[in-house]
């Protein structure tokens, strides 16, 4: 008994001292909330890279492993889930991860450890600000919110604007400040500004203050499981106003969950979606292959990020020449006109991506992709 | 701010409130009697929401029938979770029984995350709960009327089982002394069983209204409900049934109206019930309705 117990301790001991990375494997760590608030973003980010990872398996003759750790839609478990994929699993880059507080909290931990780490849909300026070793294959929220703010005061001749905030989210503060600095910029005016927080279900009383301030447009940064219930507290108030908000909106469960409510609801997102008429051959390969694995459901962006996010990982890698952490950064720092399902994606000094803001309409309980445009900052 | 707009806040705080209300029954029926805060009672309600959610859609049971099949199963799982978790530990000091609940809490709510999945679902409403009807500007939903009646009416029911029936009789027994309840000949785990069961139906009712009211189903959604229908019971008096009542009726016409008057505190409303909770415990910890309970030594 005492033997095998110390047999396993030189085991253990052996086992830490040789580095993973010495091996032939390339290893990308995934870090994503497949529980928890946001799982739904994080359970179809994990399908897109699982697909990607089918397609190439392998890259510089090495073969290509996932190591996948759920984030539990916590910051804290970010962080730690991070380290875990650096200090234990000794990956060479990570993917991750939906939610801005989350893709915060975790790229700390990467940046300081050197690891370079591809954001999906974590869309806050500040996740990349200063990072040497941060990027992320979408755009940032300036940018979104300038697109709906655009779309809103351009494309449809609104006035003046409410926003319903969740306070306890940084994408939706984020998002939130944005978007009403680009409408009055463009000049709109924004009659009210409500808060609340995530995990509240009524929303009655900030509707009614806002019902009565008689708005055009309701712009609702949230994630698409309150964003759902808002929209039917609206309309069972009475709301006449339309409804826009961000990416995150962006799930087809929506329509299921918001039922009639959701008729009628525009939101920004990245430019691709699955009903999309004209699709460059990487989305087109992407949307087949996924209703081939998928026959149940229809893709998204999510998904569609989880897969760039992989395939940009491994274009750097090929372009390096090597799996090492400092060059992966140092190629994917260089990318530009990378060709994959959300479109031509550059990475830019701040490390955003630079893309168009594309325009999603429910219409008839159907996403309908209207059209990318350009945002005016 | 027109009458309108007012009376509009005021059934939001009605439906709200009646909502935290119905939860609040069960939560200080079980302390009332057991002197246990059974933090299960969030994941009870959502397993209910969740039980109607399946009896319709994977079982294409009727809509009435699926609301009954799901009370009864969750009665069940309280039943359940009282013996595997609670009865254990009958003896043990108060405290462990207390721990035994929030392990109870965190195991069902992540069971429910595995097997349900952590996306939202969808919940089903029959049509005539989906429209509001106009009364002179202001809308009215079917719920709003409804939710406040059926928790009296489960008020009035709850009170006559506990004062005018012969478990009734042993629930309020235990709820003095329990050892000596059991030397009196009192089926002491019978009537606590019964307890969790009752408890637990209740937790179920209110979990599948919440659900009609904000209808969407996750395995996270009993927490926040859970907590503000524990602040209105203490608020009302622990233990005390018409105080849970009226507790959560009027922690839902704060929260609605805190938000009503002074709209740019909107994102501090659940914190504002949380110092309600501090500020009640600090200055009558017995709340509105609670009566002071002497210590035995």
């Amino acid at each position: 008994m005492q033997r095998a117990l110390w047999m396993a301790m030189v085991l253990v001991v052996l086992g830490s001292l040789t580095p993973a990375w010495a091996a032939d494997t390339v290893r990308i760590g995934v870090y994503l909330p497949l529980t928890g608030q946001n799982a739904f973003g994080g359970q179809l980010e994990l399908e897109g890279v699982q697909m990607a990872h089918a397609e190439v398996g392998e890259v510089l003759g090495k073969k290509v492993e996932i190591v996948v750790v759920d984030n539990k839609s916590d910051k804290v478990e970010a962080a730690n889930a991070v380290k875990r994929l650096i200090d234990k699993e000794r990956v060479h880059a990570i993917i991750g991860t939906y939610g801005s507080s989350l893709a915060m909290a975790g790229g700390e931990v990467a940046e300081k450890a050197g690891i370079p780490q591809v954001g999906t849909s974590c869309t806050n300026p500040l996740v990349t600000q200063g990072k040497k070793h941060i990027f992320r294959v979408c755009f940032i929220d300036p940018f979104q919110g300038a697109g709906a703010a655009t779309y809103a005061v351009k494309n449809l001749g609104l006035k003046k604007a409410a926003v319903l905030v969740d306070v306890a989210n940084d994408y939706s503060v984020g998002l939130a400040s944005f978007f009403k600095r680009s409408f009055t910029k463009l000049g709109g005016e924004v009659v009210a500004t409500l808060n609340y927080q995530s995990g509240d279900q009524d929303f009655t009383a900030q509707l009614q203050q806002i019902i009565s301030k008689k708005p055009d447009v309701l712009f609702i940064p949230s994630y698409f499981a309150e964003g759902a219930i808002i929209m039917k507290q609206a309309k069972e108030l009475g709301a006449t106003f339309k409804i826009m908000g961000g990416d995150a909106m962006d799930n087809p469960e929506i329509v299921k969950i918001g039922g009639a409510a959701v008729e009628g609801f525009m939101h920004t997102t990245f430019p691709y979606d699955p009903s999309m008429p004209e699709m460059n051959p990487v989305a087109r390969k992407f949307t087949d292959n996924w209703k081939k694995a998928h026959p149940d459901k229809d893709p998204n962006v999510n998904a569609a990020l989880g897969y760039d996010a992989y395939m940009i990982i491994i274009d750097a890698i090929k372009r390096a020449g090597a799996a090492e952490p400092a060059k992966i950064s140092a190629a994917l720092a260089e990318t530009k006109g990378f060709v994959g399902v959300t479109g031509l994606t550059t990475i830019n000094e701040t490390h955003d991506a630079e893309k168009p803001v594309g325009i999603v309409l429910i219409k008839d309980g159907k996403k309908t992709y209207v059209g990318s445009i350009q945002p005016e900052l | 701010m027109t009458i309108e707009i007012l009376l509009q806040h005021l059934l939001n705080g009605l439906t709200l409130g009646s909502l935290y209300a119905l939860i609040a029954i069960g939560y200080t029926m079980v302390y009332g009697i057991l002197r246990l805060i059974n933090f299960a009672h969030s994941e009870i309600f959502m397993l209910g929401a969740y039980f109607v959610f399946w009896g319709v859609t994977l079982f294409h049971l009727p809509w009435p029938l699926a609301l009954f099949g799901a009370v009864v199963a969750v009665a069940l799982v309280g039943v359940l979770v009282d013996r595997v978790a609670y009865r254990p530990l009958r003896d043990a000091p108060r405290i462990s029984a207390l721990i035994s609940a929030i392990g109870v809490s965190f195991f069902l709510q992540n069971v429910a995350i595995v097997l349900f999945k952590a996306i939202p679902r969808e919940v089903y409403r029959p049509q005539w709960l989906e429209d509001p009807l106009l009364v002179g500007g202001v809308r009215v939903l079917p719920l709003t009327l409804f939710v406040p009646i059926f928790s009296v009416l489960l008020m009035l029911g709850l009170v006559y089982v506990v004062y005018h029936t012969k478990p009734g009789l042993g629930m309020r027994a235990i709820s003095k002394d329990i050892e000596t309840s059991a030397l009196m000949g009192v089926p002491v785990n019978q009537v606590i069983a019964l307890t969790f069961g009752l408890g637990s139906a209740l937790a179920a009712a209110s979990g599948i209204m919440w659900a009609l009211r904000y209808p969407q189903l996750q395995p996270v959604m009993g927490v926040i409900p859970g907590f503000k229908a524990f602040i209105a019971a203490v608020f009302g008096g622990i233990g005390s049934i018409p105080g849970a009542v009226i507790g959560g009726v009027i922690l839902g016409f704060l929260e609605i109206l805190i938000v009503a008057f002074f709209p740019d505190l909107a994102g501090y409303r659940d914190a504002f019930a949380f110092v309600l909770l501090i500020v009640v415990l600090l200055v009558k910890p017995t709340g509105l309705l609670g009566a002071r309970s002497e210590e035995k030594v």
